[in-house]
């Protein structure tokens, strides 16, 4: 049987609507991918026993505040600490083009903004997720 | 591998995790481990939960699971959603009313799709519940999709299973007649907040009374807020006693015997299909005789007798 393609869908943070998070969500599903949706409001230590009880391949980040930078960075700290630095950690929202480096640095691969197509996000994912 | 069974047995998570994987993708590894498993599993109390969607299955479990902490017990969750039949993909979104428990070191909780698995019980469940049972969970509950066949598969599982019908959805006496009676062993009754909670209640008391009639045992019915967190100790108590009555009975040895048996249906209906099906030479060969059956060269049931003679040599 194949493998499925395991996803993490999550909002980390404190902003308070997920309408973003829940199209991606249902996109990836309809590309084949099985996604498991935890809702609005993650701490990073949420984001990360989630992923590792449900073993994903990939984590999905939606983020609309400004507060991506010490949250996505957090989180994949977590992740190498825990021994899942291998998953691969994608982020969405508005994210300013000076703080790309420093979050891709810090183990968030791909980085979408809002103009994103959705082929460009499975496209990524699909290429990207380890076999 | 078998250092993955034996963390398994640690309750590490990230071992767990991945020997869940390795089950639900039915992969060569996973059935080594799973032996040296089952020696281990058969201590947990396997609850089933099933109800229509958006009877507050999830919601509940959240709390139950609680519950079940402030009482000492390890606790293990599997949430079973839909594969969309389409894209073979799934979304899995029972988490959402369990975020609380996410950071809890000992509860582990597992989202799984039905994989084109007919009815609502994806075959890996069997091994899932194994794995949690052996991992050192106490109690391993299961939430099933809520359609049809899945809610009677259920039972196979489950050592108690708990049926949750809400107000006001007219699904009640509905999936009564479904077939939902037989397998209850508890009633949930949810949302008790909600307008015309004492008319479902009553129905419901009057089906278990019409069947306590016919000799059997009442089933006992517990109304519950779960959103507030109401009446869960009691449902607590009451699916606790449910076990601890038929401990040690015939029919819990006939209900375990019959658990192995569907499991054991499984693997078999299982490894057959994937012999047929996805083996190269099968696979041609299947592919002919659909043509043959195309052109009434020959009948399906010809076919498969064809089929299943290679498959037994
Ligand atoms: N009014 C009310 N709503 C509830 C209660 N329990 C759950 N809900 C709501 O019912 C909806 C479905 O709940 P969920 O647990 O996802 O149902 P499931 O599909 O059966 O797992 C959610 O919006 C819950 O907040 C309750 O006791 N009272
Ligand atoms: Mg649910």
């Amino acid at each position: 049987m194949e493998r499925k393609i395991r996803v993490l869908v999550a909002k980390p943070g404190l902003d308070g609507h997920d309408r973003g998070a829940k199209v991606v969500a249902r996109a990836l599903r309809d590309a084949g991918m099985e996604v498991i949706y935890t809702g609005l409001h993650q701490t990073a230590e949420m984001v990360v026993q989630t992923a590792i009880q449900e073993d994903v391949d990939v984590i999905g980040l939606s983020l609309l505040s400004g507060a991506h930078m010490t949250l996505f960075t957090d989180i994949a700290e977590l992740l190498k600490e825990r021994g899942m630095g291998d998953v691969l950690v994608v982020g969405g929202g508005i994210i300013p083009e000076e703080d790309v480096p420093r979050l891709k640095e810090s183990g968030i691969k791909g980085i979408f903004g809002p103009g994103t197509s959705m082929d460009e996000i499975i496209t990524f994912i699909k290429e990207n997720v380890k076999g | 591998m078998k250092d993955l069974a034996q963390r398994v047995m640690k309750g590490d998570p990230r071992a767990i995790a991945r020997m869940i994987t390795l089950a639900e993708n039915a992969s060569p590894e996973a059935r080594e481990c799973m032996k040296v498993l089952h020696s281990r599993s058969g201590n947990a109390h396997v609850i089933g939960i099933t109800g229509v969607m958006g009877a507050g299955k999830s919601t509940l479990i959240s709390e139950l699971a609680r519950e079940y902490r402030k009482r000492g017990k390890r606790v293990g969750i599997i949430a079973i959603d839909p594969t969309s039949p389409f894209s073979g993909g799934a979304l899995l979104g029972d988490r959402i009313r369990m975020m609380e428990l996410a950071t809890d070191p000992d509860i582990f909780i597992r989202s799984m799709g039905t994989r084109g698995m007919l009815g609502g019980l994806t075959g890996a469940v069997y091994d899932v519940v194994e794995i949690l049972d052996a991992s050192g969970k106490d109690i391993v509950i299961v939430e099933t999709v809520g359609v049809g066949q899945a809610e009677v598969d259920v039972i196979k599982i489950a050592d108690t299973t708990l049926v949750v019908l809400v107000p006001g959805l007219g699904d009640s006496i509905q999936s009564i007649k479904a077939g939902i009676m037989e397998i209850a062993d508890v009633y949930a009754v949810n949302k008790a907040d909600r307008p015309g909670f004492e008319r479902t209640m009553a129905e419901i008391e009057s089906l278990v009374e019409l069947i306590a009639d016919r000799g059997e045992e009442r089933t006992p019915i517990i109304p519950v807020i779960a959103k507030e967190g109401k009446g869960i100790p009691e449902l607590a108590d009451t699916i606790d006693a449910h076990r601890k009555k038929m401990e040690g009975t015939k029919e819990f040895t006939l209900h375990r015997r019959r658990r192995y048996e569907a499991e054991l249906v499984e693997i078999i209906r299982k490894r057959l299909m994937k012999m047929i099906f996805d083996e190269d030479v099968f696979r041609d060969r299947v592919e002919d005789l659909i043509d043959m059956i195309m052109r009434k060269k020959k009948d399906p049931y010809s076919a498969a007798d064809e089929i299943l003679s290679q498959v037994l040599k």
